[in-house]
């Protein structure tokens, strides 16, 4: 009887042990912090360049990318905050705000001017520029039909009359930065690659969203054109949200 | 109402006008040159095509105040003899039938022509698509250019 005791004694300790034993061990044996989060789906800066899709669940945070931070809460534990943009991550919260994002790029007032093909969109529909307007090399049209022969430094008054800004053009043609037909994760990758956003970093992507002329014409259309879901003010907050919290590509 | 000096067909016009009068108007009724013509008045058809600083512009919906200190050109002024290579080739071909869109349709193509002096069909009709023509001369249009650039090149 002493020896069965002793021996499912022994047993109930190595079932803790299995069970719980990386944990407890894994500060001792590295040094690191006592818990290491699993970030699901976090690109670091630029990681997507190339094309690299992660896997299906999503590349996971780099213990590089983190530092430990300020609890502020006495006997608490520090914080792991990304070590870029100094925020703590947050997968879920980081989706939940792209899809927001979402929704106004995917809206006719920016992703008519960011289409599939070689010709701006028109419309509420979407539908293909009408005269045959061409991308061009540099975005701005071909020929006689060049983007500001009709488009104006500002919108022309007048229902469904040209809608204008100093800045008004495509993406180039060696950086399309389509918009159309793009799921949230691709677009979202997309928009983070360097090589597809114009060289662009997180702080940069937030300031050309922010302050861009260009993307803010999407909030001032012109007479008859629907505005995007979000105000331009909120579309931004939401932007940097999405990257404050670590920049997740959705599922 | 403003002091606005225009340079049309390299010659100088100090106007009296609101900067926010379409150019059109400025260039018909007040220089007074009528060869650029109103159509639809909202960049839709392409009669009111003028170069503005070598571009086609349509002159309808382009504000005279962007078109000060920049270089204007209307059909009076793409030759002095009408010896153009799109005039030219307009003669031969017979191209206009009623004629209101003409005078755009050559504007536009002296860009073309100047971009590309080897047009194919295709890079024509890329050109040319936003200049309407309630006649139907598309098919005589397309052929002068293609004479046109042979002229040029030649």
């Amino acid at each position: 009887m002493i020896n069965v005791k002793k021996w499912v004694g022994i047993l109930a300790l190595l079932v803790v042990f299995i069970f719980t034993g990386s944990a407890f061990t894994r500060p001792f044996l590295s040094g690191k912090a006592a818990v290491m989060p699993v970030y699901g789906t976090s690109p670091a800066e630029g990681s997507l360049a190339g094309g690299s899709p992660g896997n299906a669940n999503g590349p996971s945070y780099r213990e590089s990318d983190m530092m430990h931070g300020e609890s502020g809460i006495p006997g608490r534990k520090p914080a792991l905050l990304h070590r870029e943009t100094g925020k703590v991550p947050d997968s879920v919260l980081s989706k939940r705000h792209f899809l927001e994002v979402y929704k106004v790029l995917m809206s006719p007032r920016c992703m008519n001017c960011h289409p599939s093909g070689d010709a701006p969109l028109q419309g509420e529909d979407s539908h293909i520029h009408t005269m045959g307007v061409q991308r061009g090399l540099d975005g701005r049209g071909l020929y006689a039909l060049k983007c500001t022969n009709c488009h104006q430094p500002q919108n022309t008054p007048g229902l469904h009359m040209p809608p204008g800004n100093p800045k008004w053009k495509l993406p180039p043609s060696y950086m399309k930065m389509v918009f159309q037909g793009k799921t949230p994760r691709q677009l979202a990758a997309q928009l983070l690659d360097k090589t597809q956003n114009g060289g662009k970093n997180k702080a940069q992507l937030i300031d050309h969203v922010t302050h861009d002329m260009l993307v803010a014409s999407g909030w001032n259309p012109g007479e008859g054109r629907a505005l995007p879901p979000l105000t331009h003010k909120e579309f931004a907050r939401q932007f940097k949200l999405w990257l404050d919290k670590g920049g997740y590509l959705p599922d | 109402m403003a002091s606005i000096t225009l340079t049309v067909n390299k010659k100088k016009y100090t106007i009296e006008a609101d900067p926010q009068m379409p150019l059109l108007w400025a260039i018909r009724d007040i220089v007074g040159l009528k060869g650029t013509k109103f159509g639809c008045g909202m960049a839709q058809c392409g009669a009111c095509t003028v170069h503005l600083d070598g571009e086609a512009v349509r002159s309808c919906v382009t504000l005279v105040g962007r078109a000060e200190g920049q270089e204007i050109v209307t059909i009076e002024g793409i030759s002095d003899d009408n010896s153009h290579p799109l005039q030219k080739a307009w003669i031969e071909f017979q191209v206009p039938q009623c004629g209101y869109c003409q005078s755009g349709q050559i504007m536009s193509a002296a860009v073309l022509l100047r971009e590309n002096p080897h047009p194919t069909d295709r890079d024509i009709d890329e050109a040319m698509m936003g200049n309407l023509c309630r006649c139907g001369t598309y098919t005589r249009i397309r052929k002068a250019i293609h004479r046109a650039a042979e002229i040029m090149n030649a």
